[in-house]
């Protein structure tokens, strides 16, 4: 593997290609906020919340640090004013669907992000995907999935799979940014209906 | 849809995973619908986890996971046929068939949805039943033009 070399805040890194500027940083100790990464799984790049800056020849553009794989003599900032606006809009953005996330207030604090400044639309998912992608990547049960598009989509257990594989798991649970709930609560409801994707309203 | 007709589909597309939506495609089209057996012996055949299979089948609008009428109806909302008074043949349409955009009526007779454009746009307003025009139509054509339908 051959080594790159680039800047992290100012900071001389050498890492190796195919890394993520994530990991990069992260093995240096510089913080990135995230909220749909998780070590054990293949980069999602879902929520942008680890939007970074990212210089090259003199031009600088807004990346997403968590898939954007490290470049030779990239420079990386990973905290400005241009970056903070955007992780408070996002971060706004997701309190009007998640607005108790323990997880999402302390970002909100730390951005300034106005957890009030949207409407609320509580649907407690913010489809970061890490319960659908660990229970495929880590666990290969596919228990749990996405359904519907948009800002339709939700999580849904499939009863048969929750009935049998859930119970002695639930390791999902605790990886979800918004509370566990969300995914407690589909996986309730799949105990109690025997078909709920199937006569639900699936237009 | 029997079991076997499900295999058939399968098996012409020799068990592809990679044949999924295609095979999805053909069971919708043969039995206008998608019932969970058949999701289920999807799965099982092309070894797709379920929970993949149902997010396509309802991320699609070209899956349905509940009966659909005989005569899908299409009423296009776009700009030039809304200019052209398609609320009001959608209108006629729903006190014709009794029933709303996303519904089956009872006796599986018709199905009703609005699309957003059809293409052709000189001949708003648009109603397309089972992939037929019928242009330039008027609220009070509707009825007689889905009369024809069994
Ligand atoms: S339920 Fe939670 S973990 Fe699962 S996709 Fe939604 S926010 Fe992410
Ligand atoms: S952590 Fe990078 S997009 Fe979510």
């Amino acid at each position: 593997m051959s080594k790159i070399l680039l800047k992290i805040d100012g900071k001389e890194i050498e890492a190796e290609e195919g890394m993520t500027v994530l990991e990069a940083a992260q093995g240096e100790g510089i913080e990135i906020p995230t909220l749909c990464h998780h070590q054990k799984l293949e980069p999602y790049g879902g929520c942008r919340i680890c939007t970074v800056e990212a210089e090259k020849n003199g031009r600088s553009k807004l990346v997403v640090s968590c898939v954007y794989p490290v470049e030779k003599d990239l420079e990386v900032t990973t905290r400005s004013e241009k970056i903070d606006r955007v992780r408070r809009t996002i971060l706004e953005l997701l309190l009007s669907h998640a607005p108790d996330s323990d997880q999402l207030r302390k970002l909100a604090e730390e951005y300034g992000a106005n957890k009030d400044r949207f409407e609320k639309e509580p649907s407690f998912c913010i489809h970061c995907g890490l319960c659908v992608r660990y229970c495929a990547e880590v666990k290969g049960k596919f228990a749990v999935g996405f359904i519907n598009r948009g800002s339709r989509r939700e999580i849904n257990f499939i009863p048969d799979l929750a009935a049998t594989e859930c119970w002695n798991c639930k390791e999902c649970f605790p990886l979800c940014p918004t509370s566990a709930l969300q995914a407690a609560y589909m996986f309730t409801e799949a105990q109690v209906s025997e078909t709920p994707v199937f006569d639900a309203d699936s237009k | 849809m029997d079991i076997e007709k499900v295999d058939q589909i399968i098996d012409k597309h020799n068990s592809e995973a990679s044949s999924l939506i295609q095979v999805m495609l053909e069971i919708q089209s043969e039995n206008r619908w998608l019932p969970r057996q058949t999701l289920e012996r999807i799965s099982e055949k092309l070894e797709v986890p379920l929970s993949r299979i149902q997010h396509i089948a309802t991320f699609y609008k070209a899956f349905s996971l509940i009966p659909k009428g005989r005569h899908e109806v299409h009423i296009c909302m776009g700009t030039a046929c809304h200019v052209r008074g398609a609320r009001n043949v959608l209108t006629a349409v729903e006190d014709y068939t009794g029933i709303k955009p996303g519904e089956t009526d009872l006796d599986l007779k018709f199905s009703l949805e609005t699309v957003n454009c059809l293409g052709c746009c000189a001949l708003g307003p648009v109603m397309e039943v089972d992939g037929r025009i019928h242009g330039k139509i008027s609220p009070a054509e509707t009825a007689e033009a889905l009369k024809k339908y069994e």
